[in-house]
């Protein structure tokens, strides 16, 4: 089985790839922009809520729960949704799920087909696939569909094309959708938008959907958004595929009670989605006519299998850890070399591929916690980022120069004898790089440190030694 | 009371003027300090950067050095967030019943330096005296992890003569973050520099706060920058008297 994440292995290590978007002024002004206005909306609408910390106990507490239970949830759910007129597929990796919804829909000859933002398919590059296959994909939702006409990446698993200003914007539809003229303002870019998505809507027959939720005891599906593309996408064409992570699956429709609060203060600064589409198989008359859900694995079994990361699991894709993380906010999300950036992206993308590649971004934090802190399920994204340190370290992928550093600090703290040892050698060896006690261009590891700021050096006496002197004297 | 200095490793190598501070402040409101000089470090580093088996040895350690001690103080909050959150989990998986008691019992006695004044000692006017425009960075681990709150701005309002002026976006993280500011220092870099405009915003001479890892980090900008506002740890400030000027 092979796991794919995007192109998230074959991406430039971290701390290079943000190097790039720290430089690029632009992308930080509209990134800072966007996550603040979010953040501030959120802050507003979860404030209002008397009950919060118990919605996001009861939050995590039926994710954990249905993650225990995932097998008997999982066939629940197919069983029902099959009784309903669906289709249920399973797929174990990305290529697999990506081969079933081709296969459906050349089957019935399609050429073109509408998508409703699925995150997943970013995850298994499904436009690459469809392509190849001449089935030409239509991003619906509006971030998405600049994204795709721009030939760009998401950088945000909630607002895909957040690191764009209106300005950039306005440049690719003009570019891509041929028209001759275009206004400044949103209602222009949004009425091109209403335009061109329009025709695809009423023309196209085949529709894909991502899921945030899939309702065992119904078989139903449930997807949120806020432009009414996603009605479209889902009520319009003869036929719609629907592919869901596994770990999408609650128990009972009453659950989403708990995630229809959660997920949109958190991800919007909503109170409620605009659109919260639920549908049960087919319905004569309504809607489409044949209706198949593929449910993916693509390593998420494995994170399952790992007692101390699995709540990773828990996650309901609403980006709030990434507008809340001050990395993040430097950075964007195309740092992170893959779908998901972000805090809850450097736990995810790491652990899906079996810690084989993005060794680095479980450095990307600074483990200020603000991520822990706006979470709506209570992921602990801290205490799984430093699990999955020990198991760069335990694998033998941290550099060699860091592991010398650290055996070396261990040796020397082991007992107080040797760290006066050390304080001597570290006070000799300061002395060929200080200036009026201060150093300003450390070699190796600290250069890191001394490029962007003076480091105090060590002064003659230590604490202890002050003591010492202190004790002595009385 | 009796009350035990845990000065951690980088205090006592690099900033021997907290601990001194600490010392002034406990011994001039009538308390006794001892300073267990078999002490070394709290292994924050090391778990934190993923290197599990040398914290564990380092937390027998300090529980070694600390054994019977009353009431441990330590002017750090990112060290005392290190005890509290990860101590207990590291003994549990050692699966060593006399580690995850000795664990247990030592944590409730483990104050950081503004928690010890105001919630164990009852203090909030140290009797200090300190005529600067001073802000306060709360670092991530005392606001989020220890929940300091307000702790150091009461100690800090009692100062005679100091002007308290407020950080702007004082929840965002100065980008310090340990080994992180080495292993991504162009993002630390960033995250500082949006920080230093915030302290430079205040019109304040003085930037203080309870992590002298934050502080080192910020002030090491300031004075790269030549901005003339300097980092300076509370327990310092609070030692300030009109006696010692």
């Amino acid at each position: 089985m092979s796991v794919r994440v995007g192109e998230a292995a074959e991406a430039l290590p971290f701390p290079e790839a943000a190097k790039k978007m720290v430089a690029n002024s632009q992308l930080r002004r509209n990134v800072r922009h966007a996550t603040d206005v979010i953040r501030n909306k959120r802050g507003k609408v979860v404030g209002e809520k008397e009950d919060w910390q118990e919605l996001r106990a009861a939050g995590n507490a039926i994710k954990r729960h249905t993650l225990r239970h995932l097998d008997y949830y999982l066939q629940q759910f197919e069983e029902n949704c099959t009784k309903a007129g669906g289709h249920v597929h399973w797929a174990k990796d990305a290529d697999e799920a990506n081969r079933i919804i081709v296969d459906i829909l050349a089957k019935r000859a399609e050429k073109e087909v509408i998508k409703v933002k699925t995150m997943t398919s970013d995850e298994t590059r499904l436009n690459v696939a469809l392509e190849k296959a001449g089935i030409t994909p239509v991003e619906t939702d509006l971030a998405d569909m600049i994204v795709q006409l721009g030939e760009d990446k998401p950088s945000h698993i909630v607002v895909p094309a957040l690191h764009r200003n209106r300005m950039e914007i306005r440049e690719i539809f003009l570019k891509k959708m041929g028209l001759e003229t275009l206004g400044y303002e949103p209602q222009d870019l949004a009425g091109a938008a209403r335009t061109y998505l329009r025709e695809r809507f009423l023309r196209v027959t085949a529709g894909i959907s991502g899921a945030n939720y899939l309702v065992a005891e119904t078989g139903s599906v449930c997807v949120v958004e806020s432009e009414g593309n996603g009605r479209m996408c889902l009520s319009l064409p003869d036929i719609l595929v629907t592919l869901a992570g596994v770990e999408k699956v609650i128990p009972r429709f009453e659950d989403m009670e708990v995630f229809l609060q959660l997920l949109p203060r958190s991800a919007t600064g909503e109170r409620m989605n605009p659109y919260n589409s639920i549908w049960t198989g087919v319905t004569p008359g309504d809607g489409p006519r044949e209706f198949h859900v593929v449910l993916m694995d693509n390593g998420r079994t494995k994170v399952l299998a790992d007692e101390e990361a699995r709540d990773t699991l828990d996650c309901i894709r609403c980006g709030a850890c990434l507008n809340a993380c001050p990395v993040y906010r430097q950075t964007g999300g195309h740092a992170y070399g893959s779908v998901y950036g972000g805090p809850i992206g450097a736990i995810l993308t790491p652990q899906l591929q079996s810690m084989e590649h993005s060794q680095t971004l479980p450095y990307a934090s600074s483990l200020c916690g603000a991520c822990y802190e706006v979470c709506p399920v209570k992921i602990n994204i801290p205490e799984i980022l430093i699990h999955l340190r020990a198991k760069v370290v335990e694998n033998g992928d941290s550099p060699f120069s860091e592991r010398l550093a650290m055996k070396g600090a261990a040796f020397a703290m082991a007992n107080a004898g040797r760290l006066g040892v050390a304080h001597l050698f570290a006070r000799l060896g300061q002395s060929v790089f200080e200036k009026d006690g201060k150093l300003e261009d450390l070699p190796g590891l600290l250069g890191g440190w001394t490029a962007f700021r003076d480091m105090s050096a060590l002064p003659d006496q230590s604490f202890r030694d002050w003591w010492e002197k202190r004790e002595a004297g009385r | 009371m009796l009350i035990s200095l845990f000065i951690t490793c980088y205090n006592d190598a690099l900033f021997p003027e907290t601990g001194k501070a600490v010392v002034t402040v406990l011994e001039r409101l009538g308390h006794a300090v001892e300073f267990r000089s078999a002490q070394t470090c709290c292994g924050q580093m090391h778990y934190n950067t993923g290197y599990h088996p040398e914290a564990v040895d380092l937390l027998r350690h300090f529980l070694e050095v600390f054994a019977g001690a009353e009431v441990i103080c330590c002017p750090s909050s990112s060290c005392v967030s290190m005890m509290r959150d990860h101590y207990p989990k590291m003994a549990a998986e050692s699966g060593d019943p006399e580690l995850i008691r000795q664990v247990q019992e030592v944590l409730p006695r483990v104050y950081e330096f503004s928690e010890l004044l105001v919630d164990k000692l009852g203090i909030t006017d140290a009797g200090a005296f300190y005529p600067h425009q001073v802000t306060f960075h709360t670092s991530c681990h005392g606001l989020r992890s220890l929940g300091l709150g307000d702790k150091p701005l009461q100690l800090l309002r009692n100062v005679r003569g100091l002007t308290l002026h407020e950080l702007p976006q004082a929840d965002q993280c100065c980008g310090f973050g340990g080994t992180f500011a080495v292993k991504n220092a162009d993002v630390s870099a960033a995250m500082l520099s949006d920080k230093t405009q915030c302290i430079l915003s205040t019109k304040a001479e003085i930037c203080s706060g309870g992590d002298n890892s934050c502080l080192m980090h910020i002030g090491g900008a300031l004075s790269r920058q030549r901005t003339g506002v300097k980092a300076v740890h509370l327990a310092e400030i609070l030692a300030a008297t009109e006696k010692a000027r």
